[in-house]
């Protein structure tokens, strides 16, 4: 195999995500007259926002061959302690921003200090990382939502729009922006740092990769914290969008972030993955959902086909890598 | 007289070796026939072809005097050809009856399994094997010997007529393979005939009536056991035309000691080993399987720190705990097994080549550059000649011989100056073979200190200018270069109760 059929092995990859993502949006645009209108994709790309951050921030982790289960309860514990500090203490927008995303950090850094160096399996730290947030949010909220009324300008954090101000005729909103700035910056990291080759490097061959002498335990605790401080800017996201900080929130959405992950074609057995990928992976989720919404069709049956969604996109990558007869 | 099983003109190829070469093997009802040969020779591929695990591309087996197609490892049960793998293939959370019948087991109505009958036939078996064994006992709980039995038990279980056993007594102490052995000549008395894989000279002649010899996938010769002095075994084992280039020792005199270990210890693996090793030399490192050579490597790397003893680098002394420590020192440790514990497969040329140097070539924000690790490694590409179309191919798809030299680049690139090559041309053919060859030799004469663990004795002869060899756990001797495979083998065979002479190798620097 030589390049060129190896580059195209990858983008096949890409291609066969993507193309589902189009049929998808075409289906549903013949379907209903109402689906394909600015306002509604908007809406959908809006509802993106918030597990399109998530799932990037765990496609990390899920790359080095981890999983993460506590990123939903931490966004909801990251968007409380934003509350603390804004609501409860006063104090200005900017310091509200850091302590999400330094919370998220130091929660991630736990997390990868119970997986890397207390050698706990990744499946049960962040388990019971998950149990203690969730739990935290609501002791330090009494279980009370946290309101932004006193805090002017932290809605328009997700829902104002920077760029409709500019170019009217497109007023993606802010969570919108932010989701593709985060995507951008984390598939810069991957693709040119040492962090993000240390990343592939540590799902690829763990052993191989320390037997180089390479401090292992110390780069998997720092992609746990980047993809913990990605979980506080998912947290800004939905306490934005809701303007309140709702303690009983966040459990699910890991499972949600981690099948755009799959959707998107990263292996969970690790060393393989993109951003790209986990962003249409997120994209096909949203979409699925409004589209059945748009066509009426009960909430309860939109869970049934996600499900079936993500038993398809693996079975047709098992496909495509000629791993089933 | 109808031989057991028969088997005519075997031949082999895997992509890129020819492991098998006409290869012919008998085996008689109630007779140990040892089968002999380096580490490669072909043994357990010739077994493995009895057994069904591989398909010969030629030649026949006959089975009582008939030929028989052995398309898969059930097919051979169902004949009575029973094997005992090395690694032992058992479920550790599992029951020993449960291990032991496991497809097969017996059932009652509803798919319920009939764990009673289950126990009382495992029972039955180990009373026949005259062995002490509670089939509800989990196999994790059990120890390497008592686990063997269970393989043994189970093979039985099947009704095997031919019992093959791939070096059983790898992992057992003295009382159990006295055990083992017990039941082997049992089930010889009892018309089994058993195939018997091992390396170890003593057992053979302990156990065995009949001792075939292979070498590079061919049959070198069948004799008896009783009659036949261990030496011309071993010339048999090693009797291949000796390497085109004989090993040319360099004047290391005035050279300075790069590595120093003392005292070294780990556990049972490792028992007070000390040796030196100089800048530009070349140490080979000699010993049957399981002489804890690999285990050495490992320790003086830090990937399994010792209990005890000094390592001094470049004179100073060192305290090596994790890789990380000795790769600073300038150690690079060549593992030999590449696929697991060298290479990032699915990570291309360049990415594996840089894995122990990445912060050097990234800038503070942690950025690639990527230019500068393309020409570093077109540059190693071309000096080690490593066969690639380019170097963002991805490693997988290289062959054995260029993935070792993606290794190798790896090390440099780090400025390691002592390296240590574990089995350095495993799975690698003949040609790339002479290519590594040169290569460490040009490495030792830019003035790298290098450790060559071998267990190929015309390996470890063409390239060491001194020998270590090793025998369970200790170093039973340092040969100068150019020592006759026979003392090597000799050492190397050494059982414990022998004195340790290791001022052998001291009087070359004399």
């Amino acid at each position: 195999m030589d390049l060129k059929q190896a580059r195209r092995g990858a983008a096949q990859q890409k291609l066969l995500a993507f193309a589902s993502l189009i049929v998808l949006i075409v289906g549903f645009s013949l379907a209903s007259p109402n689906f394909f209108q600015v306002s509604n994709i908007m809406a959908i790309l809006q509802a993106t926002s918030v597990n399109g951050v998530l799932a990037i921030g765990v496609t990390l982790i899920i790359i080095t061959g981890g999983i993460d289960l506590s990123i939903g309860t931490l966004m909801t514990f990251c968007a409380v302690m934003t509350g603390v500090v804004l609501t409860w203490a006063g104090m200005p927008l900017p310091v509200g921003v850091l302590t999400a995303i330094a919370t998220g950090a130091i929660c991630g850094l736990i997390s990868g200090t119970f997986v890397a160096k207390m050698k706990i399996p990744p499946f049960i730290a962040t388990l019971g990382m998950m149990l203690m947030l969730k739990g935290l949010s609501l002791i330090v909220t009494g279980t009370r939502p946290i309101y932004f009324n006193d805090t002017p300008g932290f809605t328009t954090i997700a829902q104002g729009s920077l760029i409709g101000r500019l170019v009217p005729a497109f007023p993606v909103p802010n969570g919108v922006l932010i989701l593709f700035i985060v995507a951008g910056l984390v598939a810069w990291i991957l693709g040119r740092t040492v962090l993000g080759r240390y990343t592939f490097a540590l799902g690829s061959n763990e052993e191989a990769v320390r037997l180089s002498g390479v401090n292992t335990d110390a780069w998997k605790m720092a992609i746990y914290a980047l993809a913990g401080g990605i979980c506080g800017i998912a947290g800004l996201l939905i306490a934005s969008r809701l303007n309140s900080a709702q303690p009983a929130l966040g459990l699910g959405y890991e499972l949600e972030a981690i099948a755009a992950v799959v959707i998107g074609g990263t292996s969970l057995a690790g060393g393989r993955g993109t951003v790209l990928g986990t962003l249409i992976g997120a994209l096909i989720m949203s979409v699925l959902t409004n589209g059945l919404r748009v066509m009426s069709v009960a909430p309860e049956w939109q869970t049934v086909v996600t499900g079936a969604i993500i038993v398809i996109a693996v079975y047709a990558d098992q496909l495509r890598r000629g791993k089933v007869g | 007289m109808i031989e057991l099983v028969q088997m005519e003109v075997i031949d082999k190829r895997f992509p890129g070796v020819h492991a098998l070469k006409g290869v012919d093997f008998s085996l008689r009802a109630g007779e140990v026939h040892a089968l002999m040969g380096e580490n490669g020779a072909g043994k357990s591929t010739l077994m493995k072809c009895l057994s069904g695990v591989y398909q010969p591309d030629g030649g026949r087996i006959l089975v009582d005097g008939s030929e028989v197609a052995l398309p898969s490892p059930r097919a051979a049960q169902d004949l009575g050809i029973g094997i005992i793998h090395q690694e032992l293939a058992l479920m550790r959370d599992l029951t020993v009856a449960q291990n032991i019948w496991i497809g097969r087991e017996p059932r009652l109505s509803f798919g319920r399994i009939d764990e009673r009958r289950q126990n009382a036939d495992a029972a039955a078996i180990f009373a026949g094997m005259n062995v002490a064994m509670d089939p509800r006992a989990p196999v994790g709980s059990l120890t390497i010997a008592r686990q063997q039995m269970v393989e043994i038990a189970k093979a039985l279980s099947y009704r095997s007529r031919v019992l093959i056993m791939d070096e059983p007594t790898a992992a057992l102490n003295d009382s159990e393979i006295a055990e083992l052995f017990t039941i082997i000549r049992k089930l010889r008395a009892e018309g089994v005939g058993i195939v018997y894989i091992s390396h170890k000279m003593d057992e053979i002649r302990e156990i065995s009536d009949r001792v075939t010899v292979m070498r590079d996938g061919e049959h070198v010769g069948t004799v008896e056991a009783a009659d036949t002095p261990i030496s011309k075994i071993i010339t048999m084992m090693v009797g291949r035309e000796l390497t085109d280039e004989a090993v040319t020792v360099p004047d290391l005199t005035i050279a300075e000691t790069a590595l120093e270990v003392r005292n070294l210890g780990r556990g049972r693996d490792l028992q007070k080993i000390g040796f030196s090793l100089k800048k530009g030399e070349i140490l080979g490192f000699a010993g049957l399987m399981g002489a804890g050579r690999t285990e050495l490597a490992r320790a003086i790397f830090g990937a399994e720190p010792p209990d005890q003893g000094e390592i001094i680098v470049h004179g100073k002394p060192a305290k090596i705990c994790t890789p990380a420590d000795a790769v600073r020192l300038g150690i690079g440790y060549l593992s030999e097994d590449r696929k697991h514990y060298g290479l990032a497969l699915g990570m291309d040329v360049r990415a594996n080549i840089a894995l122990a140097s990445l912060p050097r070539y990234a800038d503070r924000l942690g950025r690639i550059d990527e230019k500068q690790l393309a020409v570093i490694a077109r540059d190693y590409i071309g000096r080690l000649a490593i066969r690639t179309p380019h170097d963002r191919q991805e490693v997988r798809l290289l062959s054995g011989g260029n993935q070792q030299k993606v290794v190798i680049a790896k090390w440099l690139l780090r400025d390691c100056d002592i390296l240590i090559f574990d089995e350095p041309t495993r799975g690698i053919d003949v040609g790339a073979k002479a290519e590594i060859y040169r290569l460490l030799n040009d490495l030792a004469a830019q003035g790298k200190a290098i450790i060559v663990i071998s267990s190929e004795l015309p390996e470890v002869l063409r390239l060491s200018h001194r020998i270590a060899v090793m025998c369970e756990g200790r170093l039973t001797g340092i040969l100068p270069g150019g020592a006759s495979q026979e003392q090597i083998m000799a050492l190397a065979t050494q059982r414990e109760d022998i004195a340790v002479s290791q001022t052998a190798g001291e009087i070359k620097w004399t």
